[in-house]
């Protein structure tokens, strides 16, 4: 009985954080400069997202040739950067990272 | 010409599915870690349609393995999931004119990986006649392969091997989507920095150090335009 209430709680909130913006901001002008900072919103939440996920392992920072996530990243920042498509960096990401790992037998 | 709302659905659909690779062994995997926590299938598969945020729901199934509190791990649910404020605020300005019942159901369909593609489709375009379709469309797909995931982590087990890595094509697909959006020197130090703090705050609890280097680097962002 606990466990459903505590999902159900969870879930309620979840909705009203994912609610919140888009129901206020029809009721509500937000300052002009609120607006100026929403452009950055994805970039920045993104990059926040990837950085760990190429240079952290187990908790501990990563820099190094030997990590097949850092430099499979690299690569698919360039070809990100070239083709502008996201299968390709997907594919030339996860060649690089395959390849690695084989070459550095983890 | 503008396109059809099934057209926009299904470009949402077609661009959430390199994406889909990663959530799916991911959704296996919280299946798998739910019934291991002590919740039965229903539950395990009930939350993954109540609450529909991934990194929520593997640490809520942990706390109520732990036999942590109640309220604890409500609040826990709730600070992990702030993020989607920023999304939520990010997203506003675009299905402002959409009706209550599109508010809705877009917000509930609302995860880190709807956001990523459907906001890149509204920074690019603007909001079409029927950009919320898109949101739909990507929203909708994610959702699906969430709940059979779930489903399959229940029934099967983990088949998937972990050494794959399929978990990496995420972060790669979102390199995708932020490298094209770098267009101006405000945008690539507002990445340089967003990247920077979070390896700096990643012991933070919560995901609370992505929202500390998010709000860091918008910050950073706004101060490079002004200049």
């Amino acid at each position: 009985m606990e466990i459903w209430l505590i999902m159900l709680l969870i879930g309620i909130l979840t909705f009203s954080i994912r609610l919140s913006f888009i129901v206020l901001l029809e009721r509500i002008q937000l300052p002009e400069a609120f607006l100026r900072a929403l452009r950055f919103v994805p970039i920045a939440v993104l990059s926040a997202i990837i950085a760990p996920e190429l240079a952290m392992k187990n908790n501990q920072l990563f820099l190094s040739l030997a990590n097949p996530r850092l430099l499979a990243g690299v690569a698919a920042t360039l070809v990100a950067y070239r083709t502008r498509s996201v299968v390709w960096s997907i594919l030339a990401g996860m060649a690089i990272f395959w390849g690695l790992k084989l070459v550095l037998g983890m | 010409m503008e396109k059809t709302a099934s057209q926009q659905f299904f470009s949402g659909v077609r661009d959430e599915l390199p994406i889909l690779l990663g959530v799916i062994p991911f959704g296996m995997i919280y299946g798998i870690l739910a019934l291991s926590a002590g919740l039965d299938s229903l539950q395990a598969q009930a939350m993954s349609a109540i609450i529909f945020a991934g990194s929520a729901q593997f640490m809520t199934a942990q706390l109520i393995k732990t036999g942590t509190p109640a309220l604890v791990i409500i609040i826990t649910g709730f600070v992990v999931n702030l993020r989607h404020a920023l999304y939520s605020a990010s997203l506003a300005p675009y299905t402002r004119k959409l009706n209550a019942g599109w508010k809705a159901l877009l917000s509930y369909l609302l995860t880190d990986e709807a956001y990523a593609v459907t906001i890149t489709r509204y920074q690019n375009e603007g909001a079409k006649a029927f950009t919320h379709w898109y949101f739909f469309g990507a929203g909708l797909a994610l959702w699906t392969s969430w709940q059979i995931s779930t489903a399959v982590g229940i029934f099967l087990g983990a088949q998937v091997p972990e050494s794959w890595g399929l978990d990496f094509t995420l972060p790669l697909t979102f390199i995708a989507l932020v490298v094209p959006a770098l267009k101006d020197r405000a945008g690539i130090v507002t990445a340089a920095v967003a990247s920077l703090a979070a390896l700096i705050f990643f012991g933070m609890p919560y995901k609370l150090g992505l929202i500390a280097s998010a709000l860091v680097a918008i910050s950073v962002g706004l101060w490079m335009e002004r200049k």
